[in-house]
């Protein structure tokens, strides 16, 4: 841990930058914290789903009268029961949305489109006679040829996920269906100009696996709904106001009638802003009058919940002699899973964004193919465009002989860069982030053998976006913070600290929770790496509305104008604004508590808000691995990750948001993959063989914590939750290839991958001997 | 689905023997009960074993060890005289699932449950185990080698029931290891395993050897031709390597999602080599740190 920012850094702050115990700590280890599935309802049902069997199939028809005859079940429900949507796109968060394939994917329409694809629900009275209806209900599956690669999914005869899908994004558009749902270009300068320049070019092609997000609390959820329409849903969720929002969608029904509350989430990166058994879980309760409760089995959260898309990429880089990089094309094409949506528009976006570049081609495709929808996945596609990149940077500098620190602060994105994809950057912390990689312990430490070690940048937007937060003033003086952005990495301590840091309150006279969406205003979910920010502006912008108020009711009370009575930062006190207002005692907060009643009623700071602002965090990390030469098995030996936080709040959930990130994109480069035989059917939706690493697998991960303040938050921050696992693999990569003298260029790099490509250069070497 | 408890080996064989539909024996239960849940098996009967007093616990005299089929790893790793005689084999025990299922896994549901890739059973092999088999026509001894003869196939009949493993005292001068090949470093299961157990005389000779593959093949092999490598050889690197050879040729593993054909081969023999150079280290005295 570093001591810079473990204490205040100035005299500036008293408790940002130090680091309290988070206040739902002592729940979280005791057990009494309440996950998705820890809540239980009297009279609660029982609800499951019925999965296809089939990769690719029409379905004719769905006969679910014996399981609705079946003793104990209490109600079914097919894809008829939804109320029918437009195939239209609109941009939401992070992403896209389409309720027509929203809905698709809560349960098949006329077709399914991968293997485990739900097909039915059933609520019933326990959960083996639920398992006895779903085989009960009889499904007419007509079956379909299937196309699981992207590469194949592109290719010309390829079996069709959708008969009308003409690719977006073209001029003129297509004639022909494809499965290519959108292309997207994004273009700066001249890329032929730049390649013109260039001394070294260099063009290499990458295929990444897709990964699951790896939550380790499957999805959950229990809903209740009464007689008059009065609906209730319990659920695991980074955003309970997105699920009220989809569930309404999609049953028709009006928003104010489902209240969501946000269970504690174990774990989500992305995958729990979607919806998949809220809306069944809701229709089951309103048809069977009952509580329903519903919990996915690990098998199902592989099979059917969003993975990030796997990858196929061609990146071509060229540089001058002198290290100046002068042009950077990329050709990437994303697995979008089943239905349209992957995350390749930011993957185009932040591809180069590390780099202060005159000339950048970038052409994207979302490609359909007959796998599970893909969900976002922290960062969204920029691990796998960065990951391309940074190894091509990797290797031109290797071939220009140039130390891959310089090589990259010599085309370091700074402040008035402008990116490829659009704006220019404000402050930011690239080359900072470079610099202490290069003044770091570990850049400086040597190898052993058969070790190697990378370096890779990383860069993500993060996002603001619609946060309300209310601030209570209670009776005696303490505090009542609700929010609404659900806490995942010690969001409630963040909030919590900024509060007792504008009003100089003890973090414990500050109670923090989590609202659900009858208690404040709309908020965007917790996603885009914006809550600390998001709700952090909006926690400050009610504790300065508390003060505003403490000023009115002293002022009220000594009988002074407003502008006569000022809040005192240092003592947390209202006071006469000078000698002409008269010797009032200074009020703290206390006192202004006890006369709230008779200065105008309860005092409560709100904000509701629009976070604008958000600044994008970069990173740069150092990987050492060493490689077992005769099973090609590479182990992660050292690491440290440097990532700009903007203003560490609290610098230890920081640094958990790196190590996260890092352990995440550790098993990315290493051994998660989906893994299909040629029946198109998944093998290994489990956790044995979809492999995470565990905690025996990581050497403790180190962090350094830059600071370079966003200038448009209150307190500087940066969203930091998501930049962390960009570079983990290119970084690994890069050290692989140090390691064994082979460059690798598709992940995971496994040991039979490894060893593959170990036992080829070897009987290279030997056939030149 | 019937849970039975029986209190001897004679009526669990008889509960056993007379189930018209599928019966299953439970022992520590970390692979049947998740097999049920996850709908892979739906048996009639489930027969727990645990009760009965001869699969619970472990005895030995001067010709070895007996082990019951129902003793858990983390009991294994307790008992200092068989951890002593035969550390390969309680460790290859441990290396099973997490610390928890060590808590619960037992030797005979290892071999019962029919993996090729579980851990205990090539340590087993290599330690020249025995099991001990009740059934309805009385009892027997089948070498474990023996006993798994497919992907989820044994020799046992119906109404059989193993009940114990014997194990011999540790020679002289002998020793033992498993080794295992995994992506990870814990919570996994094998790629490739291999155990091995060798004797030497006063003089450093080799005088027995045995070597044992998991997940190369539809059951654990016991690789003859890489014992015989050893035997007579002082166990010097020529030796070593010309028993790792064999152990590779021994291989016939498919390409699945755990590892290729040609990597499964390969690693075999490097896990070969690593495991008899830590069972001779142990067989001179030498202990080292195998994980």
């Amino acid at each position: 841990m570093q001591d810079k920012v473990k204490s205040p850094m100035s005299s500036e702050f008293s408790v940002i930058g130090t680091r309290p115990v988070r206040p739902d700590g002592v729940d979280k280890v005791t057990g009494r914290a309440r996950f998705g599935a820890d809540l239980n309802m009297s009279g609660q049902l029982v609800g499951a789903v019925l999965r296809s069997p089939h990769v690719h199939a029409r379905i004719v028809k769905i006969d679910t009268s014996a399981a609705r005859a079946l003793d104990g079940v209490k109600a079914v429900v097919t894809q008829k029961d939804f109320v029918s949507q437009s195939n239209a796109t609109t941009n939401f968060g992070e992403g896209t949305l389409n309720l027509m394939h929203t809905v698709t994917n809560v349960l098949a329409g006329d077709k399914v489109l991968y293997h485990g694809h739900a097909v039915a629900a059933v609520a019933a009275t326990s959960s083996a006679v639920a398992k006895q209806a779903l085989k009960l209900i009889k499904v007419e599956y007509e079956v379909l040829p299937h196309v699981i690669d992207v590469d194949e999914a592109m290719a010309p005869g390829a079996p069709l996920l959708f008969p009308d899908m003409i690719t977006e994004g073209v001029k003129p558009a297509p004639t022909t269906p494809s499965n290519i749902a959108k292309r997207i270009d994004i273009v700066l300068g001249d890329v032929e100009k730049g390649f013109n320049e260039a001394d070294v070019i260099i063009e290499r092609s990458f295929k990444t696996a897709p990964v699951h997000q790896g939550y380790i609390e499957p999805h959950a959820c229990i809903a209740t709904v009464s007689e008059d329409g009065q609906a209730e849903l319990f659920v695991s969720t980074q955003g309970h106001w997105i699920v009220r929002m989809l569930c309404a969608k999609l049953l028709g029904w009006d928003i104010n009638k489902i209240k969501v509350t946000a269970a504690e989430i174990g774990g989500g990166f992305g995958g729990k802003t979607v919806v998949y058994l809220e809306p069944l879980a809701l229709l089951l309760s309103q048809k069977s009058r009952r509580p329903v409760k519903m919990v996915m089995s690990r098998e199902d959260v592989i099979r059917a919940t969003g993975p990030t898309s796997g990858s196929s990429m061609t990146i071509k880089m060229g540089a001058t002699k002198d290290g100046r990089i002068v042009a950077g094309e990329a050709l990437l094409k994303f697995q979008a899973g089943a239905l349209p949506g992957s995350p390749v528009g930011p993957g185009c976006m932040c591809a180069f964004a590390p780099y202060d570049l005159a000339n950048v081609k970038v052409i994207g495709y979302d490609v359909v193919s007959n796998r599970p929808k893909v969900a976002a996945y922290r960062a969204p596609g920029a691990p796998i465009s960065e990951y391309a990149v940074e190894s091509v940077v990797d290797e031109l500098a290797n071939k220009l002989g140039i130390d891959p620190i310089e090589f990259r602060l010599k085309n370091v994105a700074k402040q008035g860069t402008k990116a490829a994809y659009g704006p220019k950057f404000g402050p930011v912390g690239m080359a900072e982030a470079l610099e202490a990689a290069k003044a770091s312990a570990h850049w400086r430490t040597p190898l052993g053998k058969n070790q190697g070690r990378g370096i890779a940048a990383g860069f993500w937007f993060n996002i603001g976006g619609e946060t309300t937060v209310s601030l209570v003033l209670n009776e005696d003086g303490t505090l009542g913070l609700t929010a609404g952005t659900p806490d995942i990495g010690g969001l409630r301590a963040s909030l919590c600290m900024m509060a007792s840091e504008e009003l100089k309150v003890p973090l414990e006279k500050i109670r923090v929770q989590i609202g659900d969406t009858n208690q404040l205003g709309y908020n965007f979910l917790t996603g885009g790496s914006r809550s600390t920010f998001s709700s952090g502006m909006a926690t400050v912008e009610a504790a300065r509305d508390i003060k505003k108020e403490a000023v009115k009711r002293a002022a009220k009370l000594w009988e002074l104008p407003e502008e006569a009575v000022e809040w005192d930062a240092a003592s947390g006190a209202v006071r006469p604004a000078g000698p002409n207002a008269g010797k009032h005692k200074p009020m703290t907060l206390v006192d202004i508590a006890k006369i709230a009643g008779k200065t105008g009623g309860p005092i409560v700071g709100y904000s509701r808000l629009n976070a604008h602002g958000a600044a994008p965090s970069f990173a740069c990390h150092i990987a050492d691995v060493e490689i077992d030469p005769e099973t090609g098995k590479a182990s992660i030996v050292r690491y440290t990750a440097i990532q700009d936080a903007g203003r560490a709040i609290h610098p230890s959930y920081v640094e958990g948001q790196y190590q996260g990130g890092v352990a995440q994109g550790i098993g990315w480069a290493l051994n998660e993959e989906y893994i299909y035989g040629t029946d198109g059917k998944l093998q290994n939706a489990g956790f044995l063989d979809y492999r995470i690493p565990v905690a025996s697998d990581l050497p403790m991960l180190d962090t350094i914590i830059i600071e370079v303040p966003n200038p448009v938050h209150p307190y500087g921050v940066r969203g930091v939750g998501e930049t962390c696992i960009v570079p983990p693999l290119a970084a690994i990569s890069n050290a692989v290839s140090m390691a064994t003298g082979v460059r690798f260029a598709e992940l995971p790099m496994s040991p039979p991958r490894i060893l593959a490509a170990l036992d080829k250069a070897r009987a290279e070497k030997t056939a030149k001997m | 689905m019937r849970y039975e408890a029986p209190e001897t080996i004679e009526k669990a064989c008889q509960l056993l023997a007379a189930e018209a539909g599928h019966a299953r024996v439970l022992a520590g239960g970390t692979d049947l009960l998740v097999q049920i849940k996850t709908d892979v098996l739906d048996p009639s009967v489930v027969i727990d074993i645990k009760k009965i007093a001869a699969t619970r616990t472990i005895t030995s005299d001067a010709a070895g060890f007996k082990i019951g089929a129902a003793v858990t790893g983390a009991e294994l790793k307790e008992h200092d005289a068989l951890k002593a005689a035969w550390p390969g084999l309680v460790e290859a025990a441990n290396l099973i699932g997490s610390t928890q299922v060590q808590g619960r896994a037992t030797l005979g549901g290892n071999l019962c449950n029919g993996s090729p890739a579980a851990d205990s059973v090539p340590a087993l092999i290599a330690a020249g185990a025995k099991a001990q088999i009740v059934g309805p026509e009385g009892r027997r001894e089948l070498a474990v080698e023996d006993v798994m003869i497919g992907v989820r196939k044994l020799a046992l009949t119906k109404g059989e029931i193993i009940v114990s493993f014997t194990v011999p005292a540790r020679p002289k001068h002998g020793g033992d290891a498993y080794l295992r090949f995994i992506p990870r470093t814990e919570m996994d299961i094998a790629v490739v395993g291999c155990g091995v157990a060798l004797e030497l005389d006063a003089s450093g000779t080799c005088t027995a050897a045995r070597l044992s593959l998991g997940a190369v093949a539809e059951r654990p092999l016991l690789v003859a031709e890489a014992g015989r490598a050893l035997v007579g050889t002082k166990v010097d690197a020529a030796a070593i390597e010309a028993a790792a050879a064999a152990a590779s040729a021994a291989c016939r593993p498919i390409d699945d999602k755990r590892g290729t054909k040609v990597f499964r081969i390969q690693v075999a023999g490097v896990l070969a080599r690593r495991t008899i150079q830590l069972a001779l280290d142990r067989a001179n005295g030498k202990t080292g740190a195998t994980h």
